[in-house]
């Protein structure tokens, strides 16, 4: 019998169908990766085993853990079994954790609710845990706050609470999302590691399938609400049965045609960065000391010819961010040069309207990107207003807004609505739009595609791609995820505290990387196909 | 306050999310009936409110002449809690005008400079004037220019600048790093252009809500104001001035002090009630139909 055995598992929200007859079962010492895109019910299917459900909401069918099924218990009955039977790792480790509480009191706190201890058993098992997930008490005694500490030792804080209790199942929702490749890569070694210890079972649950490819025993695929494939890790990805699978599989590895640049060295070059240096002042110490500095950005230089596009690739905290608010003039320098098409971003009277118009640029957030009171063609004209009076107006401005819509793939009739109306995929390609209607020669593409799903990320690749070879733009693709900038980049940029450590053509850089800390960033960023292969030497191994 | 406070899209069915929360039908109900007596009484009173009569002095409630009794000399009480909302309500309303008129571009410019000199001087500026009691004020005020219904609007508008300052100032602060203020900054406008266009709109359910909350304090000050003698003067009629005249005939007319405390307290609790309903209807974090 499985540890955990979920069978015809129906949910519905307020009347709304959530969930159809989800089967899926996790044995002890088991991993099993739940997949799918976002509204494809993976988090609601976790959120029914614990429990948690929003109100309203009407299951059916049996989660059965060892045997006992948990949906006929009560709340009463159920807050015995959530921490004690049933741990849960949520996605975000900056807001799961209560800022103004010590790390021990945390940890020791899921101890104490169930009764299972004294407050100095509950320290005790708090240390013994917080030792486990390889924070060691004299680096980290019970007494730190999360604020002091980083993404990665705080998520695995988040697993310390979860583990105290040594639950016989894990649910994992997107652990590793939020982290950086190489904190993610210790992060799921940290978690194949204590399945192992504990013999628990683990159900991983993430958009991400080479997170799962490495450690998953079994995986799970579902879509809208239902599974649509399940089976072991390496016979699933081997056979691919179900075309959404594949159609997911493709949509990973999503290589968009480009057509190789064919500006000439000798023009002006679009963007030239000429050791820029960023200097923060720290909070003074002491009253007669003077402020310390941080420089977040080292004398950094780097071009960009006509159509070319340039990743730059780097961990959070790097410096990258604050060099690509440099380039937009958001923030002041403390040195060096920056010049878009040899128009200088900053002049004596602050950011110069001449090389504003030459560059524009797309964040990451497609929700946070518009002011949600105002229409979309009122969005997408904004950037007009760098042109000042020369800005077309009337049916002139309405053409130009039609013209930017259809060019991203979306229809004119849009301009009339507001972007709640949109998905967050349908809003990147607003935010696409709204970057294209002054025709800039750059446009800084800051994470753009990292909050969308695999298929919707392939689509807007696409078109980024296309509107490069068509209209001879320049990007500057900033962002952490090593496989997407692999695909859209002519030449890629390494940065790592404040400096760039390694440039060169994105395939030369990827193949044969020089810097020992690119190095790192490209084995601990998740392959598919490595892995896979790994599992299967190792499977024939012993058979040999 | 919350990032998704601000995250609201516009307002569809705001009505039919309004008629839903109880509090907010119970306090428009109430602020709505006292907002019709103050209209009606431009029109018609049912006697002069000034108009004194020996005859007919301190009779009861419910008097066949007199719906709510008249006072120590023979003032009909309905007529005098009739204009007397006209005056409450104007003064609360000029207030508020003043708090936010003032205060909401100043907090606005404030967050625009963050961390600069200006918003040091403008917030500091605020935190001084909130130092001073609204009372402490109007005396000051008079104590110049003598007492009168348009010193205590002064007064209490003063008192309500720093209010909507910080208000708008802490809320435009954690929309400045959003990332359409970002994209407005790069097409180039300037920080009025993006505070009117981006940030005031955002900002705009809370200010409404506070406005309503702000509204009924400043009712409460003008009735202080007046019990002191502060406010508008006779023969001008006002609650604050009604029950200061009551208080010495408490024993003999006790009723002469409930009618205008009734009307202070009922208008008061209408305000809230509608400030916060207001609130959740404007906020969809609270709003059930939207989860």
């Amino acid at each position: 019998m499985s540890l955990l055995a979920v069978k015809d598992l129906c949910l519905s929200i307020s009347g709304t169908e959530i969930l159809r007859d989800i089967d899926l079962a996790v044995d002890a010492g088991e991993i099993l990766g739940v997949i799918g895109e976002s509204g494809s019910g993976k988090s609601m299917t976790a959120l029914s085993i614990m429990q948690l459900l929003p109100r309203g909401s009407e299951t059916g069918g049996v989660i059965a853990l060892d045997g006992d099924n948990i949906l006929a218990h009560s709340e009463a009955e159920m807050c015995a079994i959530r921490g004690d039977d049933i741990g849960m790792i949520f996605q975000e480790p900056m807001t799961a954790l209560n800022p103004v509480k010590t790390i021990g009191e945390q940890v020791a706190e899921t101890v104490m609710v169930h009764g299972k201890a004294s407050k100095a058993e509950a320290m005790r098992i708090a240390r013994e845990t917080l030792d486990r997930v390889e924070l060691p008490g004299d680096r980290f005694p019970l007494s730190r706050y999360p604020h002091e500490l980083s993404g990665g030792q705080r998520q695995r804080v988040v697993i310390a609470m979860a583990i105290a209790l040594r639950p016989r199942l894990l649910i994992a929702d997107e652990p590793t999302t939020a982290l950086d490749v190489t904190t993610q890569a210790q992060i799921l070694t940290l978690l194949k590691r204590l399945v192992d210890e504990d013999g628990m079972g683990l159900m991983l649950i993430t958009h991400d399938l080479a997170v799962v490819a490495d450690i998953a025993d079994k995986i799970v695929i579902m879509k809208d609400g239902e599974v649509v494939e399940a089976g072991e890790t390496v016979a699933l990805f081997r056979a691919m049965k179900h075309p959404y699978t594949r159609a997911l599989f493709e949509a990973s590895s999503h290589q968009p045609a480009r057509v190789p640049p064919t500006g000439g060295a000798g023009a002006v070059p679009v963007l030239e960065v000429k050791d820029v240096i960023r200097d923060y002042k720290l909070p003074r110490t002491s009253f007669f000391r003077p402020a310390g500095h941080f420089r977040a950005v080292n004398s950094v230089s780097l071009t960009i010819r006509k159509g070319e596009n340039v990743g730059l690739v780097g961990e959070s905290g790097c410096g990258k961010s604050t060099l690509s608010r440099a380039i937009m003039a958001l923030e002041a320098t403390q040195g060096g040069v920056i010049r878009i098409e040899g128009e200088p971003v900053t002049t004596d009277k602050g950011a110069s309207l001449a090389a504003r118009r030459k560059m524009q640029v797309v964040f990451q957030d497609p929700y946070g990107s518009f002011n949600p009171r105002h229409r979309v063609d009122r969005l997408v004209a904004e950037p007009f207003h760098l042109l000042g009076s020369e800005a077309p107006k009337g049916a002139a401005r309405r053409k130009a807004v039609e013209e930017a819509l259809v060019n991203v793939g979306l229809s004119a009739a849009d301009a009339d609505k507001y972007v709640h109306e949109f998905s967050g995929g349908q809003r990147q390609r607003i935010a696409i739009a709204r970057a294209l209607i002054i025709h800039p020669s750059l446009i800084v593409l800051d994470e753009a595609v990292s909050a969308l799903d695999v298929s919707v990320r392939a689509q807007i690749l696409d078109l980024l791609a296309d509107l490069s070879d068509r209209l001879q733009l320049s990007y500057l693709f900033i962002s952490h995820d090593l496989t997407v900038v692999r695909a859209i980049t002519d030449r890629v940029l390494v940065m790592k505290s404040g400096e760039i450590v390694e440039a060169g053509d994105t395939l030369e850089v990827f193949t044969n990387p020089q810097h020992p800390y690119t190095r790192t960033l490209i084995e601990a960023a998740p392959n598919l196909e490595q892995a896979l292969a790994a599992r299967e030497a190792a499977a024939a191994a012993p058979a040999e | 306050m919350t990032d998704t406070a601000l995250h609201d899209a516009p307002d569809r069915g705001f009505w039919r999310a309004a008629l839903r929360s109880p509090s907010f039908v119970a306090g428009e109900l109430l602020t709505g009936l006292f907002v019709a007596l103050a209209l009606i009484s431009f029109v018609w009173t049912p006697y002069d409110p000034a108009a004194q009569s020996i005859a007919t002095r301190f009779r009861p409630l419910f008097d066949p002449a007199h719906f709510l009794g008249s006072d120590h000399f023979g003032r009909d009480t309905l007529s005098m809690i009739m204009v007397g909302a006209r005056t409450s309500i104007a003064v609360a309303f000029v207030a508020v005008g003043i708090g936010i008129g003032l205060g909401v571009p100043l907090g606005l410019l404030a967050a625009a400079n963050r961390g600069s000199l200006l918003d040091e001087v403008i917030m500091r500026a605020n935190d001084l004037v909130f130092a001073f009691p609204a009372l402490l004020i109007a005396i000051m005020i008079t104590a110049i220019s003598g007492p009168g219904a348009v010193n205590a609007i002064i007064a209490i508008g003063i008192f309500n600048i720093p209010v909507f300052a910080r208000l708008a100032r802490g809320a435009a602060l954690t929309l400045w790093t959003r990332e359409f203020v970002m994209a407005a900054r790069v097409s180039g406008k300037g920080p009025v252009l993006i505070s009117v266009e981006h940030i005031l709109p955002n900002i705009l359910n809370l200010l409404i809500v506070q406005g309503t909350i702000q509204f009924s304090l400043g009712i409460l000050a003008e009735a202080a104001l007046s019990y002191v003698g502060l406010g508008a003067q006779p023969p001008i009629p006002s609650w604050g001035k009604m029950l200061a005249d009551a208080q010495t005939l408490i024993s003999i007319a006790p009723h002469l002090a409930l009618v205008p405390g009734f009307a202070i307290v009922l208008t008061v609790l209408g305000l809230n009630l509608m400030g916060d309903g207001l609130r959740d209807v404007l906020d969809p974090k609270l709003r059930r139909s939207r989860t």
